[in-house]
């Protein structure tokens, strides 16, 4: 029948119609995100202050040596952010060496920095990755309880939990539940027994602080550099066992992205960044609520870097 | 298909059902979150809705508040409310407090205004007071529209509470975020699965509990087209 | 519980020095936020009309139709944006994908709903007159489905402006970039101008779409004055 024939034409008709929208659309998007003729590099970030200004200072002093910067910061953690590393949707990414060595291979155990970098390296070159050289600065994961937690349960040290996790709420990303560095590593290498409850709340982020401060945790899983534990008065618990993985900065990249110019610039930086200055920067972003591209441009030029 | 079998495998562990963590945990705290939210929000919403309907004071602005609600993002309103209340229930209640209002408040209105005027005179006629008129017969009758209301929230209410887990409370989101953490995808199909699922579920029942709380007499399907008509003309 | 539970910013709600230096990123993102909302509720149009018309064309095909975007709707958008991520990254393909999906229930169901309303005598006054299949159904129902078609796109726009901002979870998000930014710094400024933006801006969609509307069906106007 001519009607049914009519039906069926106009759906082929928009069907191709919207083929060849989507077509057309995705070559004209695909231009912002993809690497043009190693022009330009695409920092990226992921979503705590630390990663802001780390991000803003790379693609500061690229900018100053001339090389084509777009940041895109902030974009998630870096279970969404690493992978666009690895297909080139970013060029670059500040990252910690202990913390990649986890991601890549979910059951490491090395600790000291040159353990995780032997040990980081080939999974890096088998995805077409490279660490640059790394910074002094370290920013480890730690345990941190309210000064009145440590008081009463006489907490100073990671070791003091033992005999009295049982009475305490833990809270932290959620694969510190299942990293072997996580709780699992607190019960082998501490012999800590199992905590009252696991929370899951996030990687030293505002859920994590805020749980901490109102009482709804009382040992929190957070970053060694945080602005907030000094901001907070909390007590971080000293590592007396090695448990943790090293920590320290450095910028991985796409071997394709990291030219020469790039790679020199970004090693020249590499050093000044202390766990100190890192320390007092997050302090600026997370306490005085500074933003992270002024902290990072003020301090470069404090540095002479800009 | 390796996905599919992990999905299923995930799906049918043991160990899923059972335990802190455990799907049947996880679901009681998501229907919990979403059955206070949506009390809250219709012990608020239908007496100003049926207020609205019944006096036809402020009409406009219950008829519009269904798009106006549409626009509030409430990932928003959980990020707000977060930075200024902290961890806990709050955030996450007044965010779906909010989707959950402008739907009942929209459709209770109509439902009360669209009583015969007919009806109401009658009712009048026979020495009926407006309390009387109200709770005797504008209520029954305009009961499919109403719940109508009530169930779209509902719905929505339960599709949306997978954000509580965003900011560190359980319900069935914690699958998501947890897998993607975790970098367990089967977590994460799992944990969309049952969210879709129990939001069909609650669509289902709502749909039961209004056939049996509707008047008889007002029939199932009149009452559905009648919902229609009025609420693509309030849009 | 300490003093150190003091709520940091909920005196100062908004800090319009913030608004003032970052006008630019909040043009940006207002920006990435039309365009994701446009390009999403217009790919949503072109695979909702073929579907409806098959629909209208093959009556048993509405249920299962219905069934399968009402199913798309169900899935939680955090899901979605996570489980594509694999596939097509953190690019604005992603958020596209799933935005466009979540209208097509919307879409669809009106979309049949106002060609079906259709009268028929005027159905049949058109078959009378001569008019071919494709004639009528461009110049005689689609036109009389506008009302029913538009108060669908209206919907689906001003739910998709909502929706764009979830998809800054994945690194994309229009205005909803300001949600996290805030979230991450512990900042309410930027949430707050992010909220009230993207209300905005829905408001703005849904005004300018009954303006269109306005225009297109000027007979409506006539009769309804």
């Amino acid at each position: 029948m001519r009607r049914i024939r009519l039906g069926s034409a106009a759906v082929a008709a928009c069907l191709a119609l919207l083929l060849a929208a989507c077509g057309g659309g995705d070559d004209a998007l695909d231009e912002g995100t993809q690497p043009n003729e190693q022009a330009s590099v695409t920092v990226g970030s992921t979503n705590f202050s630390e990663q802001l200004i780390l991000a803003q200072m790379y693609a500061a002093v690229l900018e100053k040596a001339g090389v084509e910067v777009e940041v895109r910061p902030n974009l998630g953690a870096r279970e969404v952010v690493f992978p666009a590393l690895e297909k080139g949707e970013i060029d670059l990414l500040p990252e910690y060496n202990g913390s990649v060595l986890s991601f890549l291979k979910t059951d490491a155990t090395e600790t000291t920095a040159d353990e995780v970098n032997t040990a980081l390296t080939p999974l890096l070159d088998g995805k077409s990755l490279v660490a640059l050289e790394q910074s002094p600065a370290e920013d480890k994961d730690g345990l941190a309880v309210t000064k009145e937690t440590a008081d009463q349960y006489g907490l100073a040290k990671v070791s003091d939990l033992k005999g009295k996790a049982g009475q305490l709420v833990i809270g932290g990303p959620p694969e510190l539940e299942t990293r072997p560095a996580g709780i699992p590593g607190l019960k082998k290498v501490y012999g800590i027994e199992d905590f009252k409850e696991f929370k899951a709340l996030d990687a030293g982020g505002p859920l994590t602080t805020s749980a901490l401060n109102k009482g709804d945790i009382d040992v929190g899983r957070v970053f060694t550099t945080q602005g907030a534990i000094s901001d907070n008065g909390w007590v971080l618990l000293e590592e007396d066992k090695p448990l943790q993985p090293a920590q320290n900065i450095v910028p991985i990249g796409r071997k394709d992205a990291m030219t020469e110019q790039v790679t020199s610039t970004l090693n020249a930086l590499a050093p000044k960044i202390t766990t100190e200055e890192l320390t007092k920067l997050n302090k600026l972003v997370d306490v005085d609520k500074q933003d992270p591209e002024k902290v990072a441009s003020d301090w470069l030029t404090q540095q002479g870097l800009l | 298909m390796n996905v599919i079998a992990d999905v299923v495998s995930w799906l049918t562990d043991p160990a899923q059902w059972s335990g802190p963590d455990g799907i049947p945990v996880r679901t009681l705290q998501h229907l919990w979150y979403s059955l206070l939210a949506t009390a809250i929000a219709a012990a608020v919403a239908l007496p100003i809705g049926i207020f609205i309907g019944h006096t036809g004071r402020g009409a406009l602005f219950a008829v519009n508040l269904t798009n106006l609600g549409r626009a509030i993002p409430s990932l928003g309103i959980i990020i707000l409310m977060f930075t200024l209340v902290g961890f806990g229930l709050v955030p996450v209640l007044v965010a779906l407090i909010a989707l959950a209002v402008p739907p009942i408040v929209t459709n209770s209105y109509i439902g009360i205004r669209s009583v015969d005027r007919d009806v109401r005179e009658a009712a009048e006629g026979m020495g009926m007071r407006g309390r009387q008129v109200l709770w005797q017969v504008e209520l029954p009758v305009a009961m499919p529209l109403i719940m109508a209301g009530v169930r779209t929230s509902t719905v929505q209410v339960v599709a949306t509470a997978t954000l509580a887990a965003f900011v560190g409370l359980g319900g069935l989101g914690r699958y998501l975020i947890d897998g993607l953490s975790q970098r367990d995808l089967p977590q994460v199909v799992g944990g969309a699965i049952l969210v879709a699922v129990l939001s069909l579920l609650t669509e289902l029942a709502l749909g039961r509990v209004q056939t049996l709380v509707v008047p008889r007499g007002l029939g199932q399907r009149g009452a559905d087209a009648a919902v229609r008509a009025k609420v693509e003309k309030a849009a | 519980m300490s003093d150190a539970q003091r709520p940091v910013l909920a005196a100062e709600l908004i800090r319009w020095s913030w608004v003032g230096d970052h006008l630019d990123d909040i043009r940006d993102y207002l920006i990435q936020h039309v365009q994701l909302t446009v390009l999403a509720v217009l790919f949503g149009l072109l695979l909702a009309f073929p579907l409806s018309l098959a629909a209208i064309r093959w009556p048993r095909m509405y249920g299962p139709i219905l069934g399968f975007t009402g199913i798309l709707f169900t899935i939680p958008s955090l899901a979605l944006f996570i489980l594509l991520i694999p596939f097509t990254g953190l690019s604005i393909r992603t958020s596209l994908i799933g935005l466009t999906m979540y209208t097509l229930l919307i879409l669809v169901r009106n979309m049949v709903e106002g060609l079906r309303g259709v009268d028929r005598d005027v159905r049949e006054a058109a078959q009378a007159m001569g008019y071919t299949r494709a004639r009528q159904l461009f110049q005689v129902e689609l036109p009389l489905a506008l009302p029913v078609i538009m108060a669908g796109i209206r919907i689906a726009t001003v739910t998709t402006i909502g929706l764009v901002t979830v998809t800054a979870l994945i690194g994309q998000g229009g205005l909803g970039r300001l949600f996290i930014d805030g979230f991450t710094l512990n900042f309410t400024t930027p949430i707050v101008v992010g909220i009230v933006l993207s209300a905005l801006l829905a408001f703005a969609a849904d005004l300018t779409l009954v303006g269109v509307q306005h225009r297109l069906t000027p007979w409506a106007r006539s009769r309804g004055r």
